[in-house]
């Protein structure tokens, strides 16, 4: 039987490891290779790194960072941030990463997805996207750390990236980032009914019921959670934990 | 010495060898006919599509080598995920002849309309598998789980080379042994301590 994966998810900024809350207000976190060590030893069942600035501030990837955090990880790994060509694939998976998501440049050039995946396979090519209801009630995708509408549905964008050949997606929800409340759990439903790859739900997670949610209801293949993670309390005080295979065992996952 | 075949496809030679040093062993990642000759041990690893992987291997120019090393001089092999799809004589994926080494087809999943909703394409995460046969590669597990991420998997193995199957909308061959030939479609690489154990096992077992 497939497990549901449950999966933490790290923000970068340069060097540092962050915490946004509606990818606002970064927290910092720590020092990036301490914290995957510490999750590593925790054997979780996989990570994504996602770093905010390649992309924002047109910087590549910071390959030697990429290949510290993967010779420390003996999980699967997804990296994504400032991607823009298939030599920036290339290195990044040749540093020990197996999945790379994409973002802003598969809005920027959607067939760049399709070179993507027929060069590296699909099961490496990930499409992360930014998604807020916009005012006429839809659910719109974004740039730009969520400032900038791009005008995309978020339905025909998933239908259109899984034709590109995207072997999975990560569905970020903005309003429910670091807040804790939940995941939303209607968008995840949307956009799983819509597509037949793997979706990750992201954003909003803060108890184990809210995985269950996203899996059960939502229909997610797997969750990505940050804050609650990396973060213990009404203070906001930096810890990480995971759960025990027991404790999602007794929850069904 | 434990070699790694490096023929350029997005395999992920680092993560296997960074695996390696972690349990205490020495490898050398190579695309060298005088590495792979004094190999006593081959990894060939792979993700990845088939086509791209066999003319990246055939570009290399290691294929006979590979053939000598692994038929005549029956040098352990471990070919993981697309590398040991390769192993079979074609894919549903391509149109390229794969190395032969086993008579088997790889094929894509295949799920029926009712099944379908439910069974995503990749199937990607953690699996169990099901042993089939004792066999040293799997000794000093308990109860062990294993990191996939494939759209298609081998079919049509002979069973008394099949060494695990997997459940994912049907049973699927998740490994198999046929002599020094060894193929696992998931990654030990990335499959925390029970891809520790495996190939601790296959270098001291095979």
């Amino acid at each position: 039987m497939l497990k549901a994966r449950v999966i933490p998810s790290l923000m970068l900024k340069g060097n540092r490891l962050v915490k946004t809350v509606k990818y606002d207000n970064d927290l910092y976190i720590g020092d990036p290779l301490n914290a995957i060590r510490i999750f590593n030893e925790k054997e979780v069942d996989e990570l994504i790194i996602l770093d905010i600035l390649a992309s924002t501030e047109s910087k590549g990837p910071p390959i030697k960072l990429i290949r510290e955090i993967a010779s420390e990880c003996f999980m699967p790994l997804c990296y994504g941030g400032g991607i823009r060509s298939i030599e920036d694939i290339s290195e990044i998976l040749n540093a020990g990463v197996e999945k790379v998501a994409i973002n802003t440049h598969a809005i920027e050039n959607p067939q760049f997805v399709k070179m993507a995946a027929e060069a590296f396979g699909s099961q490496s090519i990930v499409i992360s996207l930014d998604v807020k209801i916009n005012k006429k009630g839809r659910y719109e995708v974004f740039t730009r750390r969520g400032k900038q509408p791009t005008g995309l549905d978020t339905i025909d964008w998933v239908i259109l990236m899984q034709e590109m050949g995207a072997g999975e997606i990560i569905l970020n929800a903005i309003d429910r980032d670091g807040t804790l409340q939940g995941y939303d759990i209607d968008l995840i439903r949307a956009v799983t009914s819509a597509v037949s790859i793997p979706v990750i739900a992201s954003g909003g997670a803060g108890n184990l019921s809210h995985l269950v949610e996203a899996i059960d209801y939502g229909g997610a293949s797997a969750v990505a959670v940050g804050s609650m993670f990396v973060l213990h309390g009404k203070h906001r005080a930096v810890l990480i934990s995971y759960p025990s295979p027991q404790e999602l065992g007794v929850i069904g996952i | 010495m434990i070699v790694i075949i490096d023929y350029h496809s997005a395999g992920n030679p680092n993560s296997i060898r960074n695996m390696l040093k972690h349990i205490g062993l020495d490898s050398f990642i190579s695309n060298t006919t005088g590495d792979i000759e004094k190999a006593d041990k081959l990894i060939l690893p792979g993700i990845g599509a088939f086509d791209s992987g066999m003319k990246n291997l055939r570009d290399s120019g290691l294929i006979s080598l590979l053939n000598h090393k692994v038929m005549d001089e029956k040098t352990p092999i471990l070919g993981i995920c697309l590398g040991m799809q390769l192993f079979t004589r074609k894919s549903q994926e391509g149109s390229a002849s794969g190395l032969g080494w086993i008579d088997a087809e790889t094929v894509r999943f295949n799920f029926s309309e009712t099944l379908d909703r439910k069974y995503r394409t990749p199937h990607m995460g953690w699996n169990s598998v099901a042993l089939k046969q004792d066999k040293p590669l799997y000794s000093n597990m308990i109860e062990p789980r294993f990191y996939f991420a494939h759209s298609y998997h081998v079919s049509g193995i002979n069973s008394e080379n099949i060494v695990t199957t997997s459940l994912y909308g049907y049973e699927f061959i998740s490994s198999f042994i046929k002599d020094n030939i060894i193929g696992v479609q998931f990654h030990p690489e990335k499959s925390h301590k029970y891809g520790m154990a495996l190939l601790k096992n296959f270098v001291e077992c095979y």
